[in-house]
């Protein structure tokens, strides 16, 4: 999905668990997250730490896709 | 002759821990054979045993993959196997990636053979095929009693050395091994024969398939955030609360699209997810943990973003066929594109 969305013509971060499966498919810009049935979240911190969480990994999903990239690359930081 | 030792990787289901909600145990070791093991052992007769079965759940495996892989050679290797199976995964993403890693990971350490089995649209197919042997198999479990046959056949030869016919005679999805042997007739008389066949628009086999990257190139960045529309798209099953599309939990057939207008946070009361390929306790309660609907409002209300497009869009990623996939996402593409959305944030389980 992540590929024909981006040959569609708008750029497109996966934000996904398993990296090496996002890699087979051919995503551009990768940002790992938390885990696989919470990628967004960790229900062991508290509602406020959970969310800041969340929100690291967005703003560096948004600064993935203000990024120039020639290949597929992760985003790990 | 001495008895094949074949010690067998399953994931926790098949090892008979339990479901989604095992899914994050870690290695475990049981003497002799577990679930289909059994079968195994029963084709394999006076010629070996299962000796081992080591079990890991699937998310433990990909999200701690080099401790998982150290724990599971340490455990295969107590038992000295003359080689190692894995799964079958049949379509199964997350324990495919673990069965290729377990067998790509024992041919280096241990030098055995190894071989699994998977769907050929399964990720560890084009991630592992050129590690380890994976026999084709159905896209579900149902296609266990053909996979298992298969393997064991396989498995004898790998042991006893015999020399192997080509992939598609044995059942086993091309590794990209080249190998020379002498044909009875020319070089250019095949050529010959194969234009006149495909003038003739007659079926014929080439001798040398280009390989297929197929890869898109990566799209400009974006320039100013500030005033970028975002839009976010899912894998992982997101959907109002009752699922109104009916997306299937998993080989979905369709994707839905949701609006998100007034929707400040994604709450138990609201959303959920109908993705049946992983635990859903989590998302249930907060699918904010799948699509992140509140963090990108906050970023909207500090002009970090221009803003979250209206609508995002849902399907489940859970043995859905690639050609499904393909076509949710052109048409979503188009959808986004032609309503003015700069960015695409795809989230997945």
């Amino acid at each position: 999905m992540v590929k024909e969305i981006e040959r569609a013509g708008l750029p497109v971060v996966h934000m996904c668990t398993v990296v090496p499966i996002s890699m087979t498919v051919g995503a551009n810009r990768i940002v790992p997250t938390v885990a696989i049935p919470h990628p967004l979240g960790n229900p062991n911190l508290s509602p406020q730490d959970e969310k800041q969480v969340r929100r690291e990994l967005v703003v560096r999903a948004l600064k993935a896709l203000e990024t120039e990239v020639q290949d597929q690359t992760v985003f790990e930081k | 002759m001495k008895k094949i030792r074949v010690v067998h990787y399953v994931n926790q289901f098949y090892g008979q821990i339990g479901g989604e909600d095992k899914a994050d145990i870690a290695p475990i070791l049981k003497e002799g054979f577990v679930g289909p093991g059994m079968q195994i052992n029963n084709l394999l007769k006076d010629r070996g045993e299962v000796v081992a079965t080591v079990i890991c759940g699937d998310n433990y495996f990909n999200e701690n993959v080099e401790e998982a892989t150290n724990t599971v050679l340490e455990m295969i290797g107590q038992h000295k196997p003359d080689i190692l199976v894995a799964g079958p995964a049949f379509n199964a993403g997350r324990y495919g990636m673990a069965c290729g890693a377990v067998c790509k990971a024992v041919e280096e350490e241990f030098g055995i053979p190894t071989l699994t089995g998977m769907y050929i649209e399964s990720p560890g197919v084009d991630s592992y095929r050129k590690y380890t042997y994976v026999v084709e198999t159905a896209n579900s479990a149902v296609g266990m009693r053909k996979a298992l046959p298969a393997m064991v056949d396989l498995l004898i030869k790998l042991v006893d050395g015999v020399e192997l016919g080509t992939p598609e005679e044995e059942g086993y999805i091309a590794r990209g091994v080249r190998r020379n042997y002498f044909h009875s007739e020319r070089g250019a008389k095949r050529a010959v024969d194969m234009l006149i066949k495909k003038i003739n628009d007659q079926p014929f086999v080439t001798e040398y398939p280009m390989p297929t990257f197929d890869r898109v190139a990566p799209e400009a960045p974006i320039l100013d955030m500030t005033k970028a529309t975002v839009a976010l798209v899912t894998s992982g099953g997101i959907v109002p609360k009752g699922n109104p599309d009916h997306i299937e939990s998993s080989s979905a057939t369709k994707y839905g699209r949701y609006d998100l207008e007034g929707v400040e946070d994604l709450t138990e009361a609201t959303y959920e997810t109908a993705h049946g390929g992983y635990d859903p306790v989590y998302a249930n309660l907060d699918s904010d943990r799948v699509l992140p609907v509140d963090v990108l409002r906050d970023l909207e209300k500090e002009g970090k973003i221009g803003k979250l497009y209206r609508y995002f869009y849902s399907t489940v990623g859970n043995g859905t066929s690639v050609a499904n996939s393909v076509k949710f996402a052109e048409a979503i593409g188009k959808e986004l594109v032609e309503n003015g959305v700069d960015a695409v944030i795809l989230t997945s389980t």
